[in-house]
């Protein structure tokens, strides 16, 4: 027996094929593996939009506050503070502090102020606009994040899809329970503020409409726990969540669970202020519009903490803390797709496409021995070869197997013969001709090449625009069709090619074509 | 084994106008089924909602329709059964843009009462991501068509690419025409399945083609309709073959590979069979039809051979100073 650089290339892919594919194949501890896509393993995709208009207006609502902290603090007397979706507008009522509060305002990024007397105007430039609203979209793509990795899942993935979609995808959720837990825990705001009670109306609040409070510069907001219970706060935030540095699960005196928080040195100030200007006056703690807790100030609070109390399990407050910690979304967030497959389907069909490749699988390899005899089975030594080295490169990358992916290598099996079948071809009507073994190998291989290539590579152009176009569990079908076209080239024209010029001389001597070819003796 | 002998040369081209006819007959068909039927997009490109319910009973469909009755959400869904008796599909226009709480949540909640199920699976496609997909689905097929043609073009010769394309239009009309007729949703996995039949049907076209094109290149003297029949021939076997160990495992595919391959599955055996067949008679008789010239091919090659030996003694000249 001979070597030649054919068969010694083919025994290196067969090795490297054995090799890689192992650790999926048999799934080893360690070694790259292959992961199996949401189809097959359970769990949860989406594409998540984000209402960016809604962060524009809250960027203009903190504006607000910030103008009126900074208004209180300086003993400048602002009226009619009013602000709407992109404009601010206020009456500066002693017109000798229209220098330091211009100043002041001049400070803010993007902003277009007009002074007309004592009306001063401020609206969000343009670019500023789309500023904030990319933002808003970076902003929710690194909290959902944040708040995943912090969730318990391996490896959630959350990526910008696009200009302005976010892709979540969770693998392995088990249960309805927590799919709908982590759903909260991705779309919940976590938008924490602290709000003054307009003490002068909290006794008329449940005689009064929204339009009414809005005319005094108040929201009346439901209570966390009994949503009958109402009240009425200033709609200008003492300071929000943005200034919060850390939340955590802890317990009350009844172990019951809370939720502590510690503001930023800024929000340490404000509040500090705040709480000693009004003694005796309620502040509310407000979570997503709900307030939790709206308690008497009893004495100025330094150093910055707080707590929300509220009906929550364990779990709740646990999640709740996530979110806070994470940050909160700077604007709500929507579903524009989803989907969610449960483990048992996914096995369900797993089992279903197994069994579909090994039936097909045998099919083909009985076939093609019945029609090839030895050449049959040199092809299937290719088609083996084949799918170890799909299964290897899929692992080394670490792609994904789709339930569309399955098909594919199904698909690959059937297709993948076919090199070999156009080179046997090619050899028997050699063989024919009267031509020696050696000249009907070689130039069999000779002739079928340029077929194969052209063929394959047609393929490989539909493949490739399929990846480019296709989406989730399709790019799956793409990548190991790809895989498959180009390992059954590398099988057919190298691997199976040295396996003829070892056997060479045998076939030569033997002069059976029947049983080498599963043609009639030597013609 | 050998499925035909090797002396034997088949009359493929004499035949070509009753193949011509059947093909126009089912082209025709198929766009009239297209145009009265219409496709029947699922929710992937016409945007809604499917939940799939496996009860560990026979799913109680007409109790399912009582509960879904009573909220106007579920206004024009259909349930139908999937796969086996206990496992049903329901299907619905409407979308929800809620994350804690879709669709899927309120069809459970609507469900409870009708037995002890199990969802197993939600897919919620708004509106605007199902016409993304479409019109990103139509890019794809133009696009995969666009790069074969100038590959087809650029490797053969421009009639090769305009035969080889309007075998695949006819492979992929009759193709959406089969799906149509038994009524299959159109969702991703049947674009898949026709892209793969593209690529598939010209891999068919493209043996018989180089076959053509060896023919012509080595034999001056013969017709191109008995080249064409003596290619078709030869390569008859090998064409055979591959079809049938691709129909195989596409067929148990069809049969084991679970409801949710199916539409994929019986899409591409129906681009199996169609697109064997077109290679042998839709894109080879065009190429008669078209006119292909042996002979002008043959002082196009010499041009070509002249050209570059032109070039090349040029550069012997230069190379060696003498220019």
């Amino acid at each position: 027996m001979k070597l030649n650089y054919r068969i010694v290339i083919f025994a290196l892919a067969i090795i490297f094929g054995v090799f890689f594919s192992a650790p999926s194949l048999l799934q080893t501890e360690s070694g790259k593996k292959i992961t199996l896509g949401l189809d097959l393993q359970g769990g949860l995709h989406m594409l998540l939009g984000v209402k960016t208009e809604e962060a524009v207006k809250s960027r203009i609502k903190s504006i607000a506050a910030s103008i009126k902290y900074f208004g209180e603090r300086n003993d400048i007397l602002i009226d009619s503070l009013n602000f709407d979706e992109n404009a601010i507008s206020f009456i500066l009522l002693d017109s000798d502090d229209t220098s330091v509060i211009k100043e002041f305002l001049a400070e803010i990024d993007g902003a277009i102020i007009v002074v007309d007397a004592e009306n001063i105007s401020l609206k969000l430039s343009d670019e500023e606009v789309i500023k904030t609203e990319k933002e808003a979209i970076s902003q929710a793509i690194e909290t959902i994040r944040n708040r995943l990795d912090q969730f318990g899942l391996t490896e959630p993935v959350v990526a910008r899809q696009g200009e302005e979609k976010i892709l979540v995808q969770l693998a392995g959720i088990k249960t309805q329970e927590e799919e709908q837990r982590a759903r909260e825990l991705i779309s919940r705001a976590a938008k924490l503020e602290l709000m003054a009670v307009d003490e002068d109306r909290a006794g008329r609040v449940y005689t009064m409409s929204d339009a009414d409070a809005a005319e005094y510069g108040d929201v009346i907001l439901p209570d966390a726990k009994d949503p009958r219970i109402k009240h009425i706060v200033h709609e200008i935030p003492i300071l929000d969540g943005s200034m919060l540095t850390d939340a955590s699960m802890g317990f009350d005196q009844n172990n019951r669970p809370l939720i502590n928080f510690k503001l930023n040195a800024e929000g340490a100030e404000i509040f500090g202020d705040f709480t000693g200007k009004n003694v005796g006056n309620h502040l509310a703690v407000v979570l997503d519009g709900k307030v939790y807790s709206a308690p008497v100030i009893n004495e100025r609070i330094g150093g910055g903490s707080g707590q929300i109390s509220g009906d929550y399990t364990v779990m709740e407050a646990k999640d709740l803390s996530i979110a806070l910690r994470s940050g909160s979304l700077l604007a709500p967030i929507y579903l524009m797709e989803k989907r969610s497959v449960g483990p048992s389907l996914g096995a369900d069909s797993i089992k279903a496409s197994m069994v579909a490749l090994i039936g097909g699988f045998i099919l083909v390899i009985v076939f093609m021995v019945i029609y090839y005899r030895v050449a049959g089975i040199i092809a299937n030594i290719a088609l083996v070869t084949n799918l170890f080295i799909i299964l290897a490169v899929m692992s080394l990358f670490g792609a994904t197997l789709t339930l569309p992916g399955m098909a594919g290598i199904v698909l690959t099996v059937g297709m993948a013969v076919d090199a070999n079948v156009i080179i046997s071809e090619r050899i028997r009507e050699l063989l024919y001709k009267g031509v020696s073994i050696h000249k009907a190998i070689e130039d069999g291989y000779a002739n079928a090449m340029r077929a194969i290539l052209d063929a394959n590579i047609t393929t490989l152009i539909a493949a490739v625009v399929l990846y480019a176009y296709g989406t989730g569990a399709i790019k799956g079908f793409a990548i190991t069709i790809s895989i498959g076209i180009l390992a059954s080239m590398l099988t057919a024209i190298l691997g199976t090619h040295g396996i003829y010029q070892v056997l060479e001389k045998k076939i030569t001597k033997s002069k059976n074509n029947r049983l080498w070819f599963g043609i009639k003796g030597s013609v | 084994m050998e499925f035909f002998k090797y002396t034997r040369t088949f009359n493929f081209m004499g035949k070509s106008k009753l193949g011509m006819i059947i093909s126009i007959v089912l082209v025709l068909a198929s766009f009239a089924l297209l145009a009265t039927k219409g496709l029947n997009y699922g929710v992937d490109f016409a945007g809604g909602t499917i939940v799939q319910v496996k009860y560990d009973s026979p799913a109680p469909i007409d109790a399912m329709r009582a509960k879904l009755k009573e909220n106007e959400i579920f206004k024009g869904s259909s349930i139908t059964e999937f796969g086996s008796p206990e496992e049903v599909v329901i299907r619905m226009k409407s979308t929800s843009g809620n994350v804690t709480v879709d669709v899927g949540d309120i069809t459970r909640e609507a469900l409870v009462g009708t037995g002890k199920f199990e969802i197993r699976r939600v897919d919620i496609v708004g509106p605007k991501v199902g016409s993304e997909l479409k019109e990103k689905g139509i890019m794809s097929l133009i696009l995969a068509v666009i790069g074969i043609l100038i590959y087809v073009a650029f490797r053969f010769e421009w009639r090769f690419a305009v035969a080889s394309i309007i075998a695949l239009v006819h492979d992929v009309s009759i193709a959406l025409g089969a799906i149509t007729l038994v009524g299959l949703d159109v969702n991703l996995d049947v674009l898949a399945a026709l892209l793969t039949i593209l690529g598939y049907s010209l891999n068919d076209t493209i043996i018989v083609f180089d076959r053509i094109r060896e023919g012509v290149t080595n034999d001056r003297s013969s017709k191109l309709s008995d080249i064409i029949d003596e290619s078709i021939t030869r390569t008859l076997a090998r064409t055979t073959l591959t079809s049938l160990t691709t129909f195989f495992v596409v067929f148990t595919l069809f049969m084991f590979g679970g409801e949710i391959i199916h539409a994929f599955a019986f899409t591409l055996l129906v681009g199996i069979v169609v697109g064997t067949y077109s290679s042998i008679f839709v894109a080879s008789p065009i190429l008669l039809e078209f006119g292909f010239d042996v002979k002008k091919y043959h002082v196009k090659l010499a041009a070509r051979a002249k050209r570059e030996a032109d070039k090349q003694r040029m550069r012997d000249q230069f190379e060696s100073g003498t220019m």
